[in-house]
C-alpha cells in the first residue's frame, strides 16, 4: 500500500458517512456540542455559508449571521464529533463560490435569492 | 534505556478524538517491522547495545560483506542497521522481530531524522535575522548588519551567525506523544510534526526525559 493511501485508510475511520450536500449560499442550522459547567449539550447555530473548503477529513464550512447587530462567522470542521447535526432550512442561488462580499454589507443587500430546484436534503 | 524502532514517515493528515471532539494533527509513520541484527555484549564489544535492520531489499543492492553480516542473524537483505544502547540484552535474540507494537499510545517519543535540506540560506532563513526596509532609498535589504568590533580584536569571533549550508542534518524531536497504534500494518500516529519529508528515514525510541532515571 502506498503512503498516501495509507493516511486515507486512518482517515476513513473517523470520517462521517452521512454528510448532507452543502452548497455556498444555503441558508444552515448546524447543530454544536458544547461543554458547560460539566455538563454536555447541542447548542444550535444558524446562518449562511458563505464559504466552502473541500480536503477529505479537513473538509469546512464559513457560516455566516447577523447577531445582535454584529456580524459572527464561524468555521466548522463538519467531520468533527462536536458537530452534532447539519440541518439545511433554504437553498440559495448565488454566482460565487466565496460569499465575502457579503461582509461589507448589511441589512436588506445581503439577501440571497432562494432557489427551488436543489432538494433540501 | 530500551530499543527504539526504524521508521518512514508516510504524511500528516488529522483524526478526532472520539470522546472529546477535538482534532488532534498526527504524523503517520511506517515503523518497521525490523529484524535484530546483532547483540554486542560488554565482553566481545566493550558495550551493551542491540543493532537492528529495517528496509528489505534486494539481495544485489547491498554489497557483500554488509550481506555476510546479515547472514550471521539469518536476517534478509536490510538496507539500514541502528544501534540502540540497552542495559540487559537478554530479552532480544538473533533474528528476532521489532514490530510497532513495542509503543502503546499515551507514550512519549523522541523522533530523529534528516530535517528538510534547505541549501545555502541567508541570514534570514537560517537565523532569523530581522531585514532592513525594503523602500525609502533603504539599501540594506537582508544584510547581516555589523559582525563584531573593528582593529580590536580584528578578527570576527567564532561561532558568529553567518549564511551557508542550511537543514538536511539530523534533527531530534522529543517527548512526542503516540496516538494510535496499529499492530497489524506496523503503523504508528504522532500528535505533531516530525523532520523531514515524506519517505524520511526515523527512528523512533522511548523519550529521554531528564532527570528520570534511565
Amino acid at each position: 500500500m502506498k503512503a498516501e493511501e495509507m493516511i486515507r485508510s486512518i482517515e476513513a475511520e473517523h470520517l462521517k458517512d452521512s454528510l448532507p450536500t452543502i452548497h455556498v449560499g444555503d441558508l444552515v442550522r448546524i447543530g454544536v456540542k458544547i461543554q458547560e459547567g460539566g455538563k454536555e449539550r447541542v447548542q444550535p447555530y444558524e446562518g449562511t455559508v458563505i464559504a466552502k473548503r473541500n480536503g477529505g477529513i479537513s473538509e469546512t464550512i464559513t457560516v455566516r449571521k447577523i447577531f445582535q447587530g454584529v456580524g459572527v462567522e464561524r468555521v466548522f470542521l463538519l467531520h468533527s464529533p462536536r458537530v452534532v447535526s447539519i440541518k439545511i432550512l433554504r437553498r440559495g442561488k448565488v454566482r460565487r463560490a466565496k460569499l465575502y462580499y457579503l461582509r461589507d454589507r448589511i441589512g436588506k443587500a445581503t439577501r440571497i435569492k432562494q432557489r427551488f430546484d436543489r432538494a433540501l436534503e | 534505556m530500551s530499543v527504539g524502532i526504524l521508521g518512514t514517515k508516510l504524511g500528516m493528515t488529522q483524526i478526532f478524538n472520539q470522546e472529546t471532539g477535538i482534532s488532534i494533527p498526527v504524523t503517520v509513520i511506517q515503523a518497521g517491522p525490523c529484524t535484530v541484527t546483532q547483540i554486542k555484549t560488554k565482553e566481545t564489544d566493550g558495550y551493551i547495545s542491540v543493532q537492528i535492520g529495517y528496509d528489505e531489499v534486494k539481495p544485489k543492492i547491498i554489497n557483500k560483506p554488509e550481506l555476510g553480516h546479515l547472514a550471521k542473524s539469518g536476517a534478509s537483505p536490510l538496507r539500514h542497521l541502528k544501534e540502540y544502547h540497552v542495559d540487559n540484552p537478554d530479552s532480544y535474540e538473533l533474528g528476532q522481530t521489532v514490530k510497532a507494537d513495542i509503543f502503546t499510545p499515551g507514550q512519549l517519543v523522541d523522533v530523529s531524522g534528516k530535517s528538510i535540506g534547505r541549501g545555502f540560506s541567508g541570514y534570514q532563513k537560517r537565523h532569523n535575522f530581522r531585514r532592513g526596509p525594503m523602500s525609502h532609498g533603504s539599501k540594506n535589504h537582508r544584510e547581516p548588519g555589523s559582525t563584531g568590533p573593528g582593529t580590536t580584536p580584528g578578527r570576527v569571533f567564532p561561532g558568529k551567525k553567518m549564511a551557508g549550508r542550511y537543514g538536511g542534518k539530523k534533527v531530534t524531536v522529543r517527548k512526542l506523544e503516540i496516538v494510535q497504534v496499529d499492530a497489524e500494518r506496523n503503523l504508528l500516529l504522532i500528535k505533531g510534526a516530525i523532520p523531514g519529508k515524506t519517505g524520511n528515514l526515523l527512528t523512533i525510541s522511548p523519550a529521554n526525559i531528564v532527570g528520570q532515571k534511565k
